[in-house]
């Protein structure tokens, strides 16, 4: 998550000096001819995974000693086979994930602007250590705590089923600790950039300060809610360690440690299979990714930068 | 600006507000009264059973909701309970426990606290030899559960039920009248079975306790059922777990975190017991321990210093040969380059490992044509690792493509063109004014870059779970294996099993490496100051 949040950040000074500065270096051809190489070498290096696997996704054959480039007869046996094989079940791995990334989101997404709109609204004491703890919690990374974490629910579902290994609710709440922090911090910027004025005057009006949350600050905050759902969604959506220290059951995996059993299992028989599942379940990612690019960046680099 | 704590609260009319306040703090207060006494009854639980250490972050969120709840003056801070909830959930009680089962013994059959272990032992129960016996009935439900009608010497009569022992009369509850022996004819959702098809269900029956300690009884053959009798109990003055059955004592060790007999038995299963500096004595003075440790911890600095210069050099590159508002189409090479990067990264390292599969995967198959030779991706721990290093490569350099393209359009073209006034040419421009300018801003992310590779367990896992393995190593080890996915194993793959608490003391290890690095980036961006300018 950070990761990405750093290139937002770049990306604003970027776009900062972009409108500044518009002046063309002299280019020689042969420069020209170069990059263009350059260009071609670093697609083809990119695209060439993906394109066996889209080709091996529609190989009949299955096995990953018959792959060609174009399979003799392309057709969509593996993509039947997935949804229907009952020792892998795909559309329940599908379904898990979904319910549990868009969980993590919803309660991040409601914890996190609580959070943030106390940090930009208030003045209290210890406001600032606590910020900057936010930031230091976030040094450790959380993966380095799956065995006391893995102890945490492993006790508390002694006592509380639904919060024992092999269930999801423990894995949201996991999920939700380790992105809660950076994005507070990037919430509670673009918390800070909408005007003081509009809920000083509501304030003065009589307006209590839930009433100014939920009436004004959330509506005004609504695209760069739904960039940081997003973010939390994609990132629950795309682990794969801590659900699998946490998850134990096939019926109770994510996609991601679903995919992930084909591999361990039998890879080479599997390979066709997972082609198409692992096709079918990157496929939301990449084009959330790719359709909001500039949305997810320009909400971000406007929460980014202090008002 | 400070605020008002008063000043926000509705305001209608004094009185209005008055009601309003009223009902909306006995709804808070019932909240909490609901909300407590939940609490406290899973904190009684955790603290009888010896689990204080889970009960401590329990009690430290109950605290937090009833004070920020109750005081108006935090009334800012109330707004954090979910998030404050989590975060001593989820980060600070695990950062702590890992400190603290570091120098402990938890480890598989040492899960248990003493008391987890005393009551889980006081559960076992055995068959006394002699004693009362009664005679039985079988029922047996659609779904295969067995109910017994038991009769006892007295003519007492019981009804047995794979949870629960109960003293009922024929005609109550799901039994059904008697017939005229005395026995149900009938029981609800259960059919009552004949003499011979019990003898077709008796070995089902073998061996199945009926009821709950104490009052748990078994079949012991076609005319009788006996009470089974508490196989072990605790004496307190002792310390010591009494065996009934073989009339044995066994001590508790709080050594070992075991309960042993004299003639050095242990019971399974053991309990947890704190072991001081142990686990780090294995760490670092035991040679079949150290050994692979530190082979270990030699590649994850080299696979993280590695990671970082390829992706970086390849996404410099790119960016270069990008930043140029001549070359045509950017917009859609950047969308295609970015693809391994918005493609979740596990799936990327599972396409890899079938690319490389050294019988049938498409780059050896394709080299195996072309040179006649291909590389032994999964089996040369050289070759494993520069697979490992390519896979990271793909995933990673459209990162590095982005942040460093966002880096050189910030550098100012003034500069260019003075260096060329002073006859510096493109390779001396892009050493000594690109580079270094560039490094300065995108520096710290570099070392970021460093830190997140360090612990890049899902791009090392999934790839080749560690292997090739390492020879004759203690705790399983491979050579593609970084700290963290050492440790991993160590954890929830040991072939002897699991060592929780050799985990965590390596954990120990990998979180000093990164608080130094991390404190070095902070040196670097001298982010505190930031930080303390911003808040």
């Amino acid at each position: 998550m950070s990761k990405l949040s750093d290139v937002l950040t770049t990306e604003a000074a970027q776009q900062k000096t972009k409108k500044a500065k518009p002046s063309p270096r002299r280019r020689n051809r042969r420069g020209l001819i170069l990059r263009l190489l350059v260009a071609v070498l670093a697609i083809a290096f990119a695209l060439f995974p993906i394109i066996w696997i889209i080709s091996a996704s529609f190989n009949p054959t299955g096995s990953l000693a018959s792959q060609k480039l174009i399979p003799d007869n392309a057709s969509l046996e593996n993509y039947q086979t997935l949804l229907n094989d009952p020792i892998h079940p795909f559309l329940r791995w599908v379904v898990n994930s979904l319910k549990v990334s868009s969980i993590t989101a919803v309660l991040g997404v409601i914890s996190i602007m609580l959070s943030a709109y106390s940090f930009s609204r208030f003045r209290f004491k210890g406001r600032r250590q606590l910020m900057l703890a936010l930031l230091l919690i976030q040094v450790f990374p959380t993966l380095l705590m799956f065995v006391a974490i893995f102890y945490l629910f492993q006790q508390l579902g002694q006592y509380i089923p639904a919060m024992g290994l092999n269930q999801h609710a423990p894995l949201v709440l996991t999920y939700l600790g380790t992105q809660m922090g950076i994005q507070i911090w990037l919430m509670k910027g673009f918390f800070d950039s909408i005007p003081r004025d509009i809920d000083e005057s509501a304030l003065v009006d009589g307006a209590s300060h839930w009433q100014i949350f939920w009436r004004l600050i959330f509506p005004l905050a609504r695209p760069m809610i739904v960039i940081v759902a997003l973010l939390v969604f994609i990132a629950s959506y795309q682990e794969f360690v801590l659900a699998s220290v946490l998850l134990k059951d096939k019926s109770q995996y994510t996609l991601m440690v679903g995919l992930y059993l084909f591999v361990s299992e039998n890879f080479s028989n599997n390979w066709g299979v997972f082609a198409a599942g692992g096709l079918l379940g990157a496929l939301p990612i990449v084009v959330l990714y790719q359709t909001l690019q500039d949305q997810i960046i320009g909400g971000l680099t406007a929460g980014a930068v202090k008002g | 600006m400070t605020v008002d704590v008063q000043r926000h609260r509705g305001s209608k009319g004094p009185l209005d507000a008055l009601s309003n306040n009223l009902g909306r703090y006995v709804l808070v207060l019932l909240g909490l009264a609901v909300l407590d006494a939940l609490g406290i009854w899973l904190l009684y639980r955790l603290l009888r059973d010896g689990a204080w250490p889970v009960a401590l972050p329990i009690l430290a969120i109950l605290l937090l909701i009833n004070i920020l709840n109750l005081s108006p003056k935090l009334f800012p801070v109330r707004w954090h309970i979910p998030a404050g909830a989590i975060v001593i959930l989820i980060i600070i009680f695990p950062m702590v426990y890992t400190f603290y089962s570091a120098f402990t013994n938890y480890s598989d059959g040492h899960i248990l606290s003493k008391q987890q272990a005393i009551s889980r032992l006081e559960q076992d129960t055995y068959l006394p030899e002699g004693g009362t016996t009664y005679s039985w009935t079988a029922y047996r439900s659609p779904e295969g559960e067995f109910a017994l009608w038991l009769v006892g010497p007295e003519g007492e009569d019981y009804l047995a039920m794979r949870d629960s022992f109960e003293d009922v009369e024929p005609g109550e509850g799901i039994v059904g009248p008697a017939d005229e022996e005395g026995i149900p004819a009938e029981m609800e959702g259960y059919e009552r079975l004949s003499r011979v098809e019990v003898i077709k269900f008796l070995p089902d029956l073998d061996g199945v306790k009926f009821g709950q300690p104490p009052d748990q009884v078994q079949v012991v053959d076609l005319n009788s059922v006996a009470p089974l009798v508490q196989r072990y109990t605790y004496d307190e003055e002792q310390d010591a777990v009494i065996d009934q059955r073989e009339d044995m004592v066994y001590y508790a060790d709080e050594e070992v975190g075991f309960f042993i007999s004299e003639e050095g038995e242990q019971l399974q299963p053991g309990y947890m017991v704190w072991n001081g500096l142990y686990n780090f004595q294995r760490l670092f003075s035991s040679s079949a321990f150290r050994g692979p440790f530190l082979r270990i911890f030699a590649w994850t600095i080299a696979f993280a210093f590695l990671s970082v210069l390829t992706t970086f050099a390849l996404g410099l590159l790119v960016a270069i040969a990008f930043n140029d508002p001549l070359v045509p189409g950017r917009k859609i090479i950047r969308s295609l380059l970015l693809i391994p990067y918005t493609l979740p990264g596990i799936i990327g390292v599972l396409i890899w490992r079938g690319l490389l599969n050294p019988h049938l995967g498409v780059v050896p198959l394709t080299l195996e044509n072309w040179i006649g030779w291909a590389p032994p991706f999964y089996t040369h721990p050289m070759w494993a690792k520069i697979g490992i290093l390519i896979i990271n490569l793909w995933l990673g350099y459209p990162y590095m493509m982005l942040i460093s393209s966002g880096a050189l359009q910030a550098i100012p073209e003034d500069i260019y063109d003075a260096a060329a006034v002073d006859g510096a040419n493109s390779w001396q421009q892009f050493w000594n004014i690109t580079l270094p300018l560039l490094l300065v801003s995108v520096g710290p992310l570099l070392i970021a870059s460093f830190v997140f590779n360090f612990n890049n367990f899902a791009v090392i896992y999934p790839f080749l779970e560690g292997r090739p393995p390492m020879a004759g190593t203690p705790t399983p080890a491979g050579h593609t294996d970084i700290l963290i996915s050492y440790t991993y194993r160590i954890a929830f793959e040991g072939g002897r099993g699991s060592d929780y608490a050799y985990a965590a003391a390596i954990t120990i290890v990998i979180f000093v490496i990164v608080a130094v690095l991390t404190l070095i980036q902070y040196q670097f961006t001298r982010r505190w100051e930031e930080v303390s300018e911003s808040v």
